[in-house]
């Protein structure tokens, strides 16, 4: 399968992937801003900026783009993260013409008009509340503000309900010409094309956009916690939930990839995949310790692959018949069993057997074979993820030890807890 | 410019009935199979003759509760055992209770297709519904239904279904109450077992890295001989009778942001002779594009919603027609309006020749991007055989859906869609004073 990457003379990377199984392409832009770019004041601005960029261009009026994608037979979507924002386009082979003219047309002429901004005020409004009906979401912000005292990372990619509330069109126009540049951007493809003419194609449409000066990004790499915070959240329902969670490294150090081993054996693999799906993690630690042993109904792990450390999280749903409380204790004795010995090399070989079978159902699709050449790059590069089976494979069991010892330590978790009114407590 | 007709490279890319093997088992059993030489997995979906129609109004729930119960142990192997054996491998498998079926669905690599077919097969026919197992799934189960009934969403679909359904079964929720659940011992799930499973009308459709003839041989290895000579045929379902008027009902969740409001009615079933006129007009309606008309008016143009769409179910009978919208409660009404007056003008005006181009196009053209993926053959050769389409159903579509005319869909919505007889359920926090 043909990989090729260049650079063009305004700074845009290209990635281009050869898939010659079916006669589809998937097209994705990546912008290099996320919510990790925010102060207070405008959180949620970055997201907001990616719904901005479906309400026209002098070339796109409003609601036209999407309806032309769908013409051709495409699916697209968008999404804003706390690294960064991809818009991407899946279409037959044959109308690929349409997503690179227009990905290339509204990454500089997007006209922010003053009333579609205000429509899409009370929409993104309408979002966050959808957001807030779920507990879960409410304990995430409340933790997540908890885990971080200073850095972006700490607000929600929705952004505050104030935010929202108050930020003006200038604030989103000049966000958006700020980051939106052809040198802070990464333009992947992959799929059914000839990557020469594709590339001539690109440099056509993409190469005359100028390049500008990127803003010096505000994150700033912040010190772990030096001791634990608990944060309860209440809210309506009869069901408590159980958020802990723990600075990570970041995707670029090789600490990421023993810290991936340990979540798979607490809580089940790790998927990063964005299209394939998971499978189940009855046989993990936790799910044994917790679930089995009916203190809760289940368990989740999560690590996530990102520029600055953000979190590793595990989330339990406790059971009806059990207080937060129960659940705390088992789980620190689970991390401190992983912390005090090391695992055996069979269960390393299981973890890497499952992330195998996960990788290869997620390249089923060249929806998510695209996703990863571009997804990679906005925390380190395609390399990554062409390595990713061989470094986990390299993990040794005293690193998935030290990575447990150096990172989970209670005192530098926060203990988030969704305590219901309707609950005995 | 839209396009009716598919490239011939996508044409060929579809599964059609040179590239899919059928094959009935002598007990009843139906595999499906298509080869993906480019895979290193393996997908399979199916399903069997048993679903909550079966159960009793104080049991409900019984037939999911069976299905999530087969993967709890059986006579051969516990809980842990068997998702020893998919986990060791990262395979999955997993059961789901429904209405008219119960359907499967599992994923491995290529090479390990024996052991997950050897799981589905003793898991069906050997559960030992495990008493300590049992309870904590109930327990599970019982917290879904706490979740469910915080759901804005649920319990909207769920009140719409009572109220457009009534005395007919799909106003039943499969998943059943707390208080039915608990009515559910080991017992139950045993008899119902016992009574229900079977391999008549069990269908099985497997796609992936795997030549057809040896998926259907080894599905025929491990169940071939399986027999159940008391499983029933499946109920018939009553006629459903119209509603006579519009009814509204609102069901109060303390403590939420956001409101889910669900107008609709039954819709055609996917049998039909108008199904596919009403599915194209669904399109344009509440999906095309960013959600159709529906999104266009509701989000786009007076901002009132992150989400506003309509679905047409279909299925074995009158499957709901519902636009749904997720709003600020202040905006239930004012966003009810605007979805009516939409309704009004799908029903009493032809949809305009671009539009019904603009959906055709879309549907013809992705067609062959859904199909990309082993899931997604599997759920087509699945819908082929669950609805009698024909093998070669894929490689008609374009006709089928290109041949729709605008005065078919005009028919179709006035045909299901009454304004004055629809349904209106909303879930929402308390009403501040007006």
């Amino acid at each position: 399968m043909e990989f090729s990457r260049t650079t063009l003379s305004n700074g845009l990377q290209v990635l281009l992937k050869e898939i010659h199984t079916a006669p589809i392409i998937s097209h994705w832009l990546w912008l290099r801003v996320g919510s990790r770019d925010e102060t207070p004041g405008i959180t949620g601005i970055s997201h907001w900026v990616e719904h901005m960029q479906f309400k026209g261009t002098p070339t796109f009026p409003a609601g036209q783009l999407d309806k032309d994608i769908s013409r051709d037979g495409g699916f697209w979507n968008a999404m804003t993260y706390i690294d960064w924002t991809t818009y991407f386009e899946t279409v037959p082979a044959d109308k690929i013409d349409l997503a690179l003219r227009l990905e290339a047309d509204r990454l500089n002429n997007s006209v922010f008009e003053p009333e579609e901004v205000a429509s899409e005020r009370t929409v993104i409004i309408s979002e966050r509340q959808g957001n807030e009906n779920h507990p879960l979401f409410l304990l995430d912000e409340n933790v997540q503000a908890a885990a971080f005292d200073a850095h972006p990372y700490r607000h929600e990619v929705i952004g505050e309900m104030a935010d929202l509330e108050s930020m003006t069109r200038d604030d989103l126009y000049k966000h958006y010409r700020s980051f939106y540049l052809p040198n802070n951007a990464v333009l992947a493809l992959a799929g059914d094309f000839d990557s020469e003419k594709m590339l001539a194609r690109i440099r056509a449409l993409f190469e005359p956009i100028p390049a500008g000066e990127v803003p010096r990004r505000v994150a700033q790499e912040e010190a772990p916690l030096s001791e634990e915070r608990q944060v309860l959240t209440k809210g309506p329902g009869e069901t408590v939930f159980v958020k802990v969670t723990y600075r990570a490294p970041r995707a670029a150090e090789a600490d990421f990839f023993a810290l991936s081993v340990v979540d798979s054996l607490l809580a089940g693999p790790s998927n990063l995949n964005l299209f394939g799906g998971g499978i189940s993690n009855k046989t993990s630690r936790l799910y044994r310790r917790l679930v089995e042993k009916e203190l809760a109904v289940g368990v989740s792990g999560g690590l996530q692959a990102t520029i600055d450390p953000f979190l590793y999280a595990i989330t339990i749903t406790v059971h009806p018949e059990r207080k937060a409380e129960d659940v705390v204790g088992p789980l620190d004795e689970e991390i401190a069993r992983i912390q005090n010995s090391p695992p055996k090399p069979e269960e390393l070989a299981r973890a890497v057997k499952q992330a195998e079978a996960l990788f290869a159902y997620g390249s089923e699709s060249i929806t998510n074979q695209a996703f990863w050449l571009g997804f990679a790059e906005m925390f380190d590069n395609y390399d990554w993820f062409l390595n990713y089976l061989d470094r986990l494979r390299a993990v040794a069991p005293e690193d998935v030890q030290s990575a447990a010892q150096r990172y989970l330590q209670p005192e530098q978790r926060v203990l988030g807890v969704y305590q219901p009114e309707g609950a005995a407590a | 410019m839209s396009e009716t007709k598919l490239k011939p490279q996508h044409l060929a890319s579809i599964p059609g009935p040179d590239d899919i093997t059928r094959v009935e088992l002598e007990n009843g059993v139906v595999v499906l199979a298509r080869h993906n030489p480019h895979s290193l997995s393996v997908t399979l979906h199916g399903y069997l003759q048993v679903g909550s129609l079966f159960d009793p109004n104080e049991k409900l729930g019984l037939a999911d509760f069976t299905a999530s119960a087969l993967m709890r142990g059986t006579q051969r192997r516990d809980f842990q055992a068997i998702y020893d054996s998919l986990e060791s491998i990262g395979a999955s498998l997993g059961f789901d209770g429904g209405t008219h079926t119960t359907s499967f669905g599992g994923r491995s690599l290529a090479e390990d297709l024996e052991l997950l077919l050897e799981l589905l097969a003793e898991t069906l026919q050997k559960p030992s519904f495990p008493k300590g197992q049992v309870k904590k799934l109930r327990a599970q189960l019982l917290t879904s239904l706490a979740l469910r009934a915080q759901d804005t969403h649920n319990m909207a679909a769920l009140i719409f279904d009572e109220m457009v359904y009534r005395d007919h079964p799909y106003a039943r929720a499969e998943e059943g109450h707390p208080e039915t659940i608990n009515a559910i011992g080991v017992g139950d799930l045993i008899a119902f077992h016992q009574a229900h499973y079977g391999p008549a009308g069990m269908v099985i459709a497997i796609a992936g890295g795997v030549e057809p003839r040896e998926a259907v041989e080894r599905v025929r290895a491990v169940l071939e001989g399986w027999n159940n000579p008391q499983q029933p045929t499946p109920p018939d379902l009553p006629e459903w009778e119209p509603l006579p008027e519009k009814v509204y009902r609102r069901v109060e969740i303390p403590g939420k942001s956001q409101s889910d409001v669900i107008i609709g009615t039954a819709g055609p079933p996917r049998s039909a002779a108008d199904y596919i006129p009403a599915a194209v007009g669904n399109n344009i309606f509440g999906k095309f594009g960013l959600m159709g008309r529906i999104g266009d008016v509701v989000r786009e143009q007076a901002g009132l919603a992150y989400y506003a769409y309509s679905g047409l179910g279909g299925g074995i009978g009158p499957g709901p027609w519902t636009v749904e919208a997720g709003v600020n409660p202040a905006n239930e009404e004012r966003a009810a309006d605007l979805i009516f007056a939409e309704i009004r003008r799908f029903v009493d005006e032809p949809v305009t020749k671009d539009e019904l181009s603009d959906s055709q196009s879309n549907l013809i053209g992705s067609m062959p991007l859904s199909l990309e993926s082993n899931g997604g053959v599997a759920r087509a050769l699945l819908n082929m055989e669950r609805y009698s389409l024909g093998l070669d159903y894929y490689r008609r579509y374009p006709d089928l859906v290109g041949a729709v005319s605008r005065d078919a869909i005009r028919a179709a919505a006035a045909h299901y869609l009454d304004p004055e007889r629809l349904a209106v359920a909303v879930a929402g926090p308390e009403r501040k004073g007006t």
